[in-house]
């Protein structure tokens, strides 16, 4: 051994001790120092599961509240806010499922709360109800007239505008306003009661808008309503295919 | 003659033995194959409903308050967009302010063609492009689908901030580490729903396991036209939008 050793030049002979020792240090690093956990990626991430599971609970969920207020959940299940989850508006209440006496969720009773959702606005979808906070009783909680938990209009409302305000807002400034919403929707009673079920009606044929818009037009409203050809005009289609009469386009 | 023939004969061994080693080698599964055929088990997904969406912001306050998100107006774990698309053709989005009066800018403005809302989440992609770029494998995708940070070995570099295409993550000033959706693991390993779905007054989002055969979930998939984001990615994001408009990035 020691011949071998000899027979290489002196550099070398050092440069293999250096690097033998940096092996060696290397071997005791890795697998000696380095804790095993920190070179285990699988139970590294078996642990950060286990960390992410057990982080606090903070919305107890519906089922939760309906144990107890099990009279308002029956009443809410039967009203338009039957989807609503108790916590929408009463805020994280898991400690107050473990302490009832002492922790007490919110009860949001300020007017500038319900308009978050319900305040008009352009982007939501068609149909939600909106009103406009301004015009809306103002200076009234929104309580005062409707249950929050069966939330319905206090009276059955005599304007079409109380519901469809959009389309409403959207005649008042349209070639339309004239126009009843009764001209052209013919709005059975039991519609006001219950909306979805019963429909109110829509022109179904190219005659009826006709009676403004034709060539020959007689009807005095019609004055200077624009004149079509009907059997010209888009013959395939009913007018609202095309057009949206409560906003109809303008050609300047 | 001589040749062709013994080219002809090396060529056959070459190509027999090839198929050898590969069915050799179909014995032993890979680690990668395994992972495909795992998906047995829950497979979380989430569906999100464009047209139900009313911006009430109640998700992203909710979200904050559950998973402890800095109340500042720059970090979320979910929000909400409103785009605006006017008749010029233009798009504008903006993510909207919890608890803000509502907006009255877009009611009377006349040049606007259509606008709605779009909540948005951490995709929890099937192959998360954030995983792949970890240099230190701190985030990970979990047996269900769901793809967490671990906190004790997140270095902060932001490297996944960078790579998500969904701008889902943000750094936790507090802790120094990549944070993101979890879809509320702490909630769903207990049965519950993540807190965005639990109030979402319109049911506007839903939550579920994708292998369950009949739940809110698979009903969603099965009744609506279902778009993902950023599809071109093959990212295979497991958030599924309804009725999505063609502007929605």
């Amino acid at each position: 051994m020691g011949k071998l050793f000899e027979r290489f030049p002196d550099p070398l002979a050092r440069l293999i001790v250096v690097v033998f020792a940096l092996a060696v240090v290397g071997v005791i690093v890795v697998f000696g120092l380095i804790p095993k956990s920190m070179m285990d990626v699988d139970a590294q991430w078996a642990s950060a599961v286990k960390r992410e599971e057990a982080r606090p609970i903070k919305f107890a969920g519906f089922h939760a509240c309906a144990e107890c207020h099990d009279k308002l959940y029956e009443t809410k299940k039967k009203g338009y806010h039957r989807d609503l989850s108790c916590e929408t508006c009463h805020g994280p209440a898991k400690a107050h499922t473990e302490d009832p006496d002492k922790v007490k969720p919110d009860i949001p009773a300020q007017r500038a709360f319900c308009p978050q959702c319900h305040a008009y606005d352009p982007s939501r979808p068609r149909g939600f109800p909106q009103i406009n906070p301004v015009a809306h009783n103002p200076l009234k909680a929104c309580a005062s007239c409707h249950n929050p938990h069966d939330p319905k209009p206090p009276t059955t409302p005599k304007e079409c505008s109380a519901c469809h305000g959009e389309i409403a807002r959207m005649k008042a400034v349209s070639h339309h306003v004239q126009l009843e919403c009764t001209t052209c929707h013919d709005a059975p009673q039991q519609h006001k009661v219950s909306p979805r079920a019963v429909k109110p009606t829509k022109p179904q044929t190219r005659e009826f808008c006709g009676k403004c818009h034709r060539k020959d037009a007689k009807d005095k409203m019609a004055k200077n309503a624009p004149k079509i050809d009907l059997a010209e005009h888009g013959e395939k289609y009913v007018c609202w295919q095309c057009h949206y009469p409560h906003s109809p386009e303008v050609e300047q | 003659m001589n040749g062709r023939r013994s080219f002809l004969r090396g060529f056959f061994v070459v190509l027999l033995s090839g198929g050898a080693i590969e069915g050799v080698l179909k014995l032993f599964p890979s680690k990668a194959l395994a992972k495909e055929v795992a998906r047995t088990g829950k497979w979380y997904g989430f569906g999100v409903s464009v047209d139900k969406c009313i911006g009430c912001a109640r998700c992203m306050a909710a979200c904050k308050n559950e998973n402890n998100v800095p109340r500042e107006p720059f970090f979320f774990r979910t929000w909400v967009e409103r785009y605006i698309t006017r008749k010029n053709g233009t798009t504008t989005v903006r993510t909207i302010e919890p608890n803000a009066e509502p907006s009255t800018e877009t009611a009377s403005d006349k040049s606007i063609l259509r606008s709605f809302f779009v909540p948005k989440l951490c995709n929890q992609c099937a192959s998360p492009p954030c995983v792949q770029v970890c240099p230190v494998g701190a985030t990970f995708q979990t047996k269900d689908g769901v793809v967490l940070v671990n906190e004790k070995t997140c270095i902060g570099c932001r490297y996944c901030i960078q790579a998500c295409p969904y701008g889902a993550r943000y750094l936790h000033p507090v802790t120094r580490t990549a944070d993101k959706c979890t879809f509320c693991y702490h909630r769903i390993s207990h049965g519950l729903l993540p807190a965005c779905v639990e109030v979402c007054p319109t049911q506007a989002r839903i939550f579920g396991d994708l292998n369950a055969a009949a739940s809110p979930m698979s009903r969603f998939l099965r009744m609506n036209k279902i778009h993902v984001l950023k599809p071109g990615l093959n990212t295979e994001p497991k958030v599924y939008y309804a009725n999505l408009d063609g502007e929605v990035r």
